[in-house]
């Protein structure tokens, strides 16, 4: 017959953030334990948001053994950017920014049209800042749950001089012994919050009283409906100028939304929503019908690996 | 989901044969708790009917590289995540193919469960054989097998009690301790997550009820005190003369207690010390268990430094300057017995040199055989000698200090994966 289910001990166990948490601290200590020159990819969003309180409770009281560095693409929301710089001067440590429209001037990057979105270019833009400081190791903040491929890949995960991710070729991963050596020119990206899901996060910002940029609560937004999706239009930049002007054709309404997901204006699209608070977020999340990005991205949805062909060219 | 329904966390790997209906089964256990959101469903619907299939392929939702959909096969471990409402679930998903051994022991170095998946149709098989052992060679304290596939056999209960003595009468003579017994049907939803219509004579509870009441047996709290330093904090912060002094050994607890007062010593210099306080982030914590990233100040100045270990001074791990392990090698590249190669032990990294092969073990049968060499998949008892000493307990004492990778020194690759076996002889 079954053998009787054994007993829960109650007072050992780490509830499931707890346990989320003090993983992401040792894959962060081992990152500056391991690589000689690493930095935290910091974009003002909310999982790099929850990086910081990571990394504040991996170094604490000591500074952060990184610098944070933010590869932006021009076409960031306002609120995002004006958040970055805010975060990152309370809590005292250094922030790199390197612009996309830089790497255009340089001709590294060649945009087929103006107006096309920049998001897939952050790649060039960031290997050149990897290479400009010999960076070892990037700490991003991507989750195994956003997406097919990044499921498979590693949370210490080796790039070659050329940035690119070999899904056939990635290292082993055993216990919690990370493998961040590379040879000059390599580097990995390290992932602390890979096991985390969408909720994960929330639940932490939650907990942890965290701050974030206001586009994550339910406001106002004139926006046009493309395929269905609510798109931005005429949204102001830091620099003042507006873009993400509306088609032709296309008219613009008044919605209550907020931004599951915040990146470059072109390829985010927020959701119709009244949670204007994160423990109202966090019921709408745990109810949700969609995904993250399918609800919110409009570059992912152009192929079934579109993400995969984006990681094999250096993307994040 | 309140703290006091949080069950934490467990990590399991599923694993089988393939064509046992792996994938479909993940597929329920994501579907049946509502973890697949609508556009994800959409989009499986639409790659099965561009397939031609009638019903919803529900393996698509797991196999996510561009080479596994042209092939039609998986061949990595992906990871993947779904609640229950009661607690928080991380399924390692290792592909059943033969020739992926190296998935296997990968996923299974993570996980507090295995679910073994039998074909009711086919019952016991070498695969479930060789599974079943390299759980038990893992460690994974749990194992749970499920018979798959009993709506192929009428569901009849014979079938699986059958199947169910056969598999106990193997594990009793292959020293595999207990496991739990499901019959269901993956396809069609029975004793997966509900308990479905057809399984009326089985009184026992479905697979999820049996993961929902699973410890998360990982967190080994009554072992003696290991802390391996990752990293140490001196800030020397000008402005802030109170921390001028501060010294703090950063880690995380791989098994046992600590808490302030206690008395510990610093391995390799051996030197006691008590503790003088417990830390995350700069807060003040009386206690710290298993599993918690912490930092551990002490009352006299010592130099420590990563890679060294605080522990328990009455119960200290082996320093060991030879280990004897049980080796799986990962690495298509055999391996060089002319070489020398590094361990990685914790937060230490040693020279190391193969002195022997002891034997490779047939994994079908658990045979000791004589081996020369070592190529990928191959399981051997080997042994190495050190160019520094690094401080282990047994792997089937403790997982953490007990476990090891070794990396290639050239392409810094990770090739074989180690368990440290206990051996009088090893002592330095």
């Amino acid at each position: 017959m079954n053998a009787p289910l054994p007993t829960l001990r109650d007072d050992t166990r780490l509830s499931h953030l707890d346990w989320l948490e003090a993983e992401a601290i040792h894959i962060m200590r081992e990152v500056a334990g391991q690589c000689a020159r690493p930095a935290l990819l910091f974009s003002g969003g909310k999982d790099s948001v929850c990086l910081l309180r990571i990394a504040e409770k991996a170094f604490r009281p000591g500074r952060f053994p990184f610098p944070l560095l933010h590869i932006d693409t021009g076409h960031n929301y306002r609120e995002v950017i004006e958040f970055r710089d805010r975060r990152a001067a309370e809590l005292g440590e250094r922030l790199i920014v390197r612009a996309v429209e830089d790497s255009i001037h340089r001709g590294s990057v060649v945009l087929k049209h103006a107006d096309e979105s920049r998001n897939r270019h952050q790649s060039v833009t960031l290997l050149e800042a990897i290479e400009e400081f010999g960076f070892d190791g990037c700490i991003g903040g991507a989750r195994r749950d956003e997406e097919k491929a990044r499921a498979k890949e590693r949370i210490m995960s080796f790039r070659d001089e050329f940035g690119q991710w070999d899904p056939k070729n990635q290292r082993p991963e055993l216990w919690n012994l990370y493998n961040a050596r590379t040879h000059v020119g390599e580097h990995v990206r390290a992932f602390p919050i890979s096991n985390w899901t969408e909720l994960d996060v929330w639940q932490y910002i939650e907990r942890e009283r965290l701050a974030l940029p206001t586009i994550y609560f339910a406001h106002e937004r004139e926006v046009v409906l493309r395929n269905g999706l609510p798109v931005p239009v005429n949204v102001p930049l830091a620099s003042g100028e507006l873009t993400s002007p509306p088609r032709p054709g296309e008219q613009i309404v008044v919605r209550r939304v907020r931004f599951r997901t915040v990146g470059d204006i072109s390829c985010t699209a927020p959701v119709e929503s009244d949670a204007d608070t994160v423990a109202r977020i966090v019921i709408e999340t745990a109810s949700t019908a969609l995904t993250e990005r399918g609800a919110t991205r409009l570059d992912d949805q152009t192929g079934d690996a579109s993400m995969e062909q984006r990681k094999r060219e250096g993307y994040f | 989901m309140s703290t006091s329904e949080d069950k934490g966390l467990l990590r399991f790997l599923t694993c089988g044969s393939v064509d046992d209906g792996k994938s479909t089964l993940i597929g329920r256990l994501l579907h049946d708790s509502r973890a697949i959101l609508a556009d994800t469903l959409q989009a499986i619907e639409r790659t099965s009917a561009r397939r031609g299939m009638e019903a919803i392929d529900l393996s698509l939702l797991t196999d996510g590289l561009q080479a596994e959909r042209e092939q039609g096969i998986t061949i990595d471990v992906a990871y993947r995540y779904f609640s229950s409402g009661r607690r928080k679930f991380i399924i390692a998903d290792a592909p059943g193919h033969e020739q992926y051994t190296r998935n296997m022991v990968t996923a299974a170095s993570t996980a507090d469960l295995a679910i073994i998946l039998i074909d009711a149709r086919c019952g016991v098989l070498t695969q479930t054989r060789r599974h079943a052992q390299l759980a038990a060679l893992l460690g994974i304290p749990q194992l749970v097998v499920a018979v798959n596939k009993m709506d192929l056999v009428d569901f009849a209960q014979p079938v699986f009690e059958r199947i169910r003595d056969d598999f106990l009468a193997f594990a009793a003579g292959a020293g595999i301790g207990q496991a739990q017994f499901v019959p269901m049907s993956a396809l069609r939803g029975d004793m997966v997550v509900d308990r479905g219509e057809h399984l009326h004579w089985y009184d026992g509870p479905t697979l999820m009820e049996m993961l929902e009441s699973a410890p998360a047996a990982a967190a080994p709290h009554a072992h003696p005190f290991r802390f391996p330093v990752q990293w140490v904090c001196r800030p020397q912060d000008a402005a802030n003369p109170a921390l001028h002094d501060y010294r703090g050994f950063m880690g995380r607890v791989e098994a046992g207690r600590v808490a302030v007062g206690d008395a510990v010593s610093v391995l390799p210099s051996g030197l006691r010390t008590r503790v003088k306080a417990i830390e995350i982030g700069g807060e003040a914590l009386v206690q710290a268990g298993a599993e918690q990233s912490i930092a551990l100040l002490l009352d006299d100045d010592i130099d420590v430094s990563r890679g060294d270990m605080i522990v328990a001074p009455e119960q200290p791990p082996q320093v060991l300057r030879q280990i004897t392990a049980d080796l799986c090698w990962l690495s298509d590249l055999p391996m060089d017995r002319a070489r020398t190669y590094l361990i990685r032990h914790t937060t230490r990294e040693v020279r190391a040199k193969l002195v022997d092969i002891e034997h490779r073990l047939d994994v079908n049968t658990l045979e000791r055989m004589p081996a020369e060499r070592l190529v990928m998949n191959d399981i051997a008892r080997v042994r190495f000698k050190l160019a520094h000493p690094v401080f282990a307990d047994p792997y089937v004492l403790n997982r953490s200090t007990g476990a090891f990778v070794v990396i290639d020194d050239s392409t810094y690759n990770t090739v074989a994966a180690g368990m440290i076996v206990a051996d009088a002889d090893a002592a330095a």
